[in-house]
């Protein structure tokens, strides 16, 4: 599987990176070097194994339902770049 | 320079408790160091100075009443990635510009807790993804060491490359560092010091940046085994607000390392044997092998079949991950924003303009394997390979081996600006060949400094262990420390 320059577009508003025009290509270059790198393990026989979910033996601690702590949203918002009133401030979004 | 700084972190302990000198003193040495070399090393990206000096001032008192705790008083460097409470902690990147915790890692705490003082942060590759520390916003680490002869500017390794410099020419006793997929251990290699990955869920992630959860976790580096026994045994611990930290008492690390190797069965896998590897790695590494042979170890050939697929998956799994973990960074919570007509335009501006080239490229990789139609053949492939790596240890550790010896990379410390390794991002990733195949398994690993190759510059020796079994790597990297016996002290250019 190989990428071109259209298909790394893509990928960048995926990833909400604004890309230049002028880089898709050699971006493309450079990731098809990584993805000819992975393949690789096409050589690997992965039938009747099963995908790796924790890589030390351990079960998801639970614990009860209450609130442990909050109401502390000047400092959530204290390193915003924007913000008023303890609200985050984003471009318009609603017209 | 002050012979206070060259003191171990163990040392430094004990004459503190002897009262020798105070910790204002070696915290004034240390900060005069920094301010000496830092300019030509860039190890430090933010110095703490007033902090520091309160800290340690507040060790004295401390040890004056005798209630100083297991590091009252030890100055140690904390790489940008943890979050330290008021102060810089921007992993690196231009995106967390001015961004200032309002919180305090569980490992930061704990150094705190036992008395350590923190002379500042240390610089690294942007979100830790790099292995020349050059991928830092606030640019390349210079290695301490030089080929000798030469006047050329080595790389210290990545993604801790500040926190091995600034160990290496003594600008401060230890320092915390973190390792995704060889992080901690290569830039111990390229710098003559130690450093340890500790088995995943032993340290808490929480306050630590993140950068791939599954593979990420956090240890120390430090000019001595013993000096990393000290520093892991206030780091670790378990830790509710991390999911994955592991309920289980700490031992008392320091305590193992004079253990000895005696009858312990030390595994040699042929698949490490690659191609093209310089002959100066496997003479040191049959060095090592020597070492533990002759203090009563028993050396055993094993096969770890899947080695080779580790750094391929790596960089499937990797990524994936980074690339949700970043989807954070969106100019609306803290550091850069740059503004743009829509919420989208301004999101994408961001991030084009704080994310550095190796941090986009791994993000859009991460993106395209996760993505419809892709997740299957990519990522869930990946993690199948995963389990296969991790069944290879299972397997050898069931036969009967204690520990794998290994070496650390595949060469000495490389030039700054490698062209080489620039032209083509795989080939700066096979420096991690040695040593990512731990973090996709969650074992233990420690590079110590074994050698030197002919040019005068440090080589590592790795010790891979048993989940939560450190304390026989302690005790093992001690005794190739001892043979060794070697003195890797950089001759100052700086």
């Amino acid at each position: 599987m190989s990428v071109d320059a259209d298909i790394v577009r893509k990928i960048g508003h995926l990833a909400r990176i604004k890309l230049k025009e002028e880089n898709l290509e050699g971006l493309a270059g450079e990731l098809n070097v990584i993805l000819g790198f992975v393949e690789q393990l096409d050589e690997v026989d992965v039938s009747d194994v099963e995908p790796m979910t924790s890589v030390i033996p351990a079960t998801l601690r639970t614990r009860k339902d209450e609130v442990t702590s909050g109401n502390y949203a000047d400092k959530i918002t204290s390193n915003a770049p924007l913000s008023e009133d303890n609200f985050f401030m984003v471009p318009k979004v609603v017209e | 320079m002050s012979d206070l700084i060259k003191l171990s972190l163990a040392d430094i302990q004990k004459g503190l408790k002897a009262k020798k000198f105070s910790a204002s003193e070696v915290t004034s040495a240390y900060l005069n160091e920094i301010d000496a070399s830092n300019p030509k090393l860039n190890a430090y990206v933010s110095i703490e100075n007033e902090q520091a000096l309160s800290m340690a001032k507040a060790s004295d008192e401390k040890l004056a009443k005798g209630t100083g705790g297991a590091l009252e008083g030890v100055p140690l460097g904390i790489k940008d990635l943890f979050a330290t409470k008021g102060s810089h902690t921007q992993a690196g990147s231009h995106i967390l510009d001015g961004f200032k915790p309002e919180y305090e890692s569980f490992i930061t705490n704990n150094l705190w807790q036992d008395g350590a003082v923190m002379l500042g942060k240390l610089n690294m590759d942007e979100f830790a993804m790099g292995s020349s520390n050059e991928t830092s916003y606030y640019g390349a680490v210079i290695n301490p060491h030089r080929a000798s002869g030469s006047n050329k500017d080595l790389v210290p390794g990545g993604s801790s490359g500040g926190s091995a410099a600034a160990v290496s020419a003594f600008l401060c006793a230890g320092a915390t560092a973190t390792d995704t997929g060889g992080s901690i251990r290569q830039p111990a290699a390229f710098t003559g010091t130690v450093g340890i990955k500790p088995t995943y869920g032993r340290c808490s992630r929480w306050g630590v940046v993140a950068f791939a959860s599954s593979l990420d976790q956090a240890g120390p580096i430090t000019r001595t085994v013993e000096d990393s026994a000290l520093m892991l045994s206030s780091m670790a611990g378990f830790d509710k607000l991390d999911s994955t930290s592991v309920d289980l008492a700490v031992p008392d690390f320091a305590a193992a390392i004079e253990r000895g190797v005696k009858g312990l069965r030390i595994g040699v896998p042929k698949e490490y044997r690659m191609d093209g590897m310089p002959d100066e790695i496997e003479k040191l590494w049959q060095q090592g092998l020597a070492w533990l042979k002759d203090e009563g170890a028993i050396i055993k050939d094993i096969s770890l079949p899947h080695t080779k697929y580790a750094l391929p998956a790596y960089y499937i799994v990797a990524p994936a991950e980074a690339s949700s973990n970043l989807a954070r960074y969106d100019g609306v919570k803290y550091g850069l924003r740059v503004n743009g007509d829509s919420i989208d335009e301004m999101y994408e501006n961001t991030r084009a303009k704080g994310f550095g080239a190796e941090v986009q490229r791994r993000v859009l990789i991460g993106t395209y394997v996760l993505s419809a139609g892709y997740y299957d053949a990519y990522y869930v492939k990946a993690q199948k390979v995963r389990t296969l790596i991790k069944r290879d240890f299972e397997t050898v550790f069931n036969d009967g081996i204690d520990a794998i010896l290994t070496p650390a990379t595949p060469s000495a410390a490389f030039g700054v600006n490698d062209q080489e390794m620039k032209a083509d991002p795989v080939k700066m990733y096979l420096n991690d060949i040695f040593t990512v195949t731990v973090n996709m398994a969650g074992l233990p690993a420690i590079a110590v400094p074994a050698g030197k190759d002919k040019a005068g510059l440090p080589l590592g020796l790795q010790l891979i262990g048993k989940p939560f079994d450190e304390e026989t790597l302690f005790a093992a990297g001690r005794v190739i420390e001892r043979s060794a016996g070697l003195d890797f002290t950089p001759k100052k250019w700086w």
